[in-house]
């Protein structure tokens, strides 16, 4: 088995700088999501570690094997491409089949594993289908199959469970975390949803314009996000940030004052952003006045939007709240979980 | 009202060509079915038949189109094929090549026979070009009824030259409607260049093949100007007697025999390729 090494990857299209230098280590075995809004260059890196792109600077290896300069073919991965790729003009176990065929493995050989993967994603009663005799999922799955049957150590996920519907895509989800969990092949899964992310990664990169704003666990990114970015693209809703000062022992800003029981020295006089998710907010008796916009109701809990000064904080709080849009009301945030985020750069303050 | 509308559309955009090919081919089509099957006195006869299966040319002419046939379509495609590879690869400049390739498609039939006949002819180029080179003596007569094979030859890379760009440039407007995921995922799996023409490429591509064999099947069997060019009536093939008898013997309807005929064979061949190059229904489906 092999990890993934990319060092200080870089890559231009044209002028645009599509990866900006970027270096991760992925374990053996581990499941690594890359995390970010279209165009930060998490596709651009997946392609660069398959070989489909070629890095204009920077090295990545596989295993203990450089292959920067190989091409996909001699790279010993497996891929599963947005669009699938199932080539329309061969039966689902021709799909199934194809790289082993490639790799001129014996024919008998081929037809057992073909039926093993096959099994494995419940596509057995579809052998002798064309693709365009199947559903979007089980297209999908397919190229799951076709993947998995290749025993490559590495297996690439470009927003496999971007094509298909909401429903199908949470049953997607808990298959492919399954089956990881039974082949453990070294996995790189892209995706621009943070809920995929979240429930699929042993670990999470998220990317921002080329360059990686965070890597770890995904409730250790959710707690401690990095930088405004992070918090804001993770977590739903995302986090709230109140811009303000410290002073005198309290955060205040356009129309609000949060008092701090811990003093901070170090934050003393700076322009800074309060970040605080909407389950570390309670509404209380006392705490900073906000007044109500809107209530959801979303079953198990509610999801109230208040404004505290000027800015929209969303709240989670019970179903039974009772609170009615246009009201007053008082926040209290949960100090303890309460992120400091520097106001120019957007960096997390260390505590 | 608006279903209606949407209803109607379609029809009112195909009119225009319906009415052109009406006009232009339909009527022009019936009108030679009348000439060949209807006597001079009236009534249905096959006697134009009998006596164009009965003239001396006609073993002869039928004999030449299927050669030539048979040489230039598989010969065309081959070459087109791979230079619609070659361009697909796009490698550096492959728009130039391109180009290269299209320029016959500018020049008429007729033209470019002629422009090689400058090529074969007792002084043309090619005579000249070898003689000056010290290769022969005496020019070589390529295009002199004794030499058969000769014409034939010169017939075959005058038509390849002319007419290979139609053949390019549907299969290279095929090659470019294929997904580019579809030769990644192969590359990735672990095909070479070959095998993924071989087991990808071609297979994807087989609307395309299938359209390019029609068109061009259908033009050889017309395959006239450039033989008429290259070797007058040293080499007589059935387009050519269609306009001989029209035109030099003022037989039309023997002519519209002809043509006839050339419908019959054409309409056989493009049934046989859709049967035997068509999509498996499994694979178009929704």
């Amino acid at each position: 088995m092999s990890g993934i090494g990319i060092q200080n990857a870089t890559k231009l299209f044209g002028k645009t700088q599509a990866l900006k230098g970027i270096s991760i280590d992925i374990r053996d075995g581990e499941f690594m999501v890359l995390l970010g809004p279209s165009g930060c260059g998490k596709t651009t890196l997946l392609r660069c570690v398959a070989g489909l792109e070629r890095l204009d600077g920077g090295n990545v290896r596989i295993g203990e094997r450089d292959v920067t300069d190989l091409a996909p073919r001699h790279r010993n991965i497996a891929m599963v491409f947005q669009s699938y790729a199932v080539f329309p003009h061969m039966t689902v176990a021709g799909n199934i089949g194809f790289g082993l065929r490639m790799h001129r493995v014996p024919k008998a050989q081929v037809d057992t594993r073909v039926r093993e993967g096959a099994e494995l994603l419940g596509l057995s009663p579809f052998l002798e289908r064309y693709p365009a005799q199947l559903s979007g999922g089980q297209r999908q799955r397919v190229a799951v199959a076709r993947a998995l049957v290749m025993d490559a150590p590495v297996l690439l996920m470009d927003e496999p469970l971007s094509n298909l519907d909401a429903l199908l895509r949470l049953q997607a989800r808990a298959d492919l975390k399954r089956l990881h969990k039974e082949v453990k092949r070294t996995t790189i899964y892209v995706t621009h949803d943070q809920v995929e992310a979240m429930s699929m990664g042993d670990r999470i990169a998220v990317m921002r314009e080329g360059s990686i704003e965070q890597i770890g666990a995904p409730m250790d990114i959710y707690d401690n996000p990095a930088s405004q970015f992070v918090g804001g693209f993770i977590g739903s809703p995302p986090m709230n940030f109140l811009r303000g000062a410290v002073r005198d022992g309290n955060f205040a800003g356009e129309g609000f004052s949060v008092p701090m029981s811990r003093p901070r020295v170090d934050l003393q006089g700076r322009e800074i952003v309060l970040g605080v998710r909407a389950e570390h907010i309670t509404i209380g008796a006392d705490g900073v006045p906000a007044r109500v916009l809107v209530v959801e109701p979303l079953g198990s809990h509610a999801l109230v939007t208040a404004l505290v000064g000027k800015t929209a904080v969303k709240v989670q709080a019970p179903i039974d709240v009772g609170v009615r849009p246009d009201q007053a009301i008082n926040l209290r945030f949960d100090e303890a979980t309460v992120r400091w985020m520097d106001a120019g750069t957007g960096a997390a303050v260390q505590h | 009202m608006r279903a209606r509308a949407e209803h109607v559309l379609p029809f009112t955009l195909l009119l225009p060509s319906v009415a052109f090919l009406a006009l232009l081919i339909v009527i022009p089509m019936f009108q030679a079915l009348l000439l060949a099957f209807v006597a001079e006195k009236g009534g249905f006869t096959l006697e134009h038949f009998q006596q164009m299966f009965g003239d001396v040319n006609f073993g002869d002419a039928w004999r030449n189109t299927l050669l030539l046939l048979l040489l230039i379509v598989p010969l065309q495609l081959v070459l087109a094929l791979a230079m619609a590879l070659l361009v697909n690869s796009r490698f550096r400049g492959y728009g130039f090549f391109l180009y290269i390739y299209a320029i016959p498609l500018a020049i008429s039939d007729l033209a470019a026979g002629i422009l090689w006949l400058a090529v074969f002819t007792e002084r043309g180029y090619l005579n000249s070009a070898l003689q000056s080179a010290g290769v022969i003596q005496q020019p070589i007569l390529f295009l002199s009824f004794e030499n058969f094979p000769g014409i034939l030859s010169a017939i075959v890379i005058a038509e390849s030259w002319r007419a290979t760009a139609i053949v390019l440039l549907i299969l290279v407007a095929g090659l470019q409607l294929i997904p580019r995921d579809y030769f990644e995922a192969a590359d990735l799996f672990g095909a070479d260049r070959i095998r993924r023409t071989i087991h990808v490429v071609l297979p994807l591509l087989r609307p395309s093949l299938q359209s390019a064999l029609i068109i061009r099947t259908i033009f050889a069997f017309q395959t006239f100007a450039v033989v008429f060019a290259l070797a007058g009536r040293n080499m007589p093939v059935l387009a050519g007697e269609a306009y001989v008898w029209y035109a030099g013997n003022r037989n039309e309807h023997l002519a519209a025999t002809y043509a006839v005929l050339l419908l019959g064979l054409t309409a056989c061949v493009t049934v046989i390729y859709l049967r035997v190059l068509g999509l498996r229904e499994a694979e178009v489906q929704r």
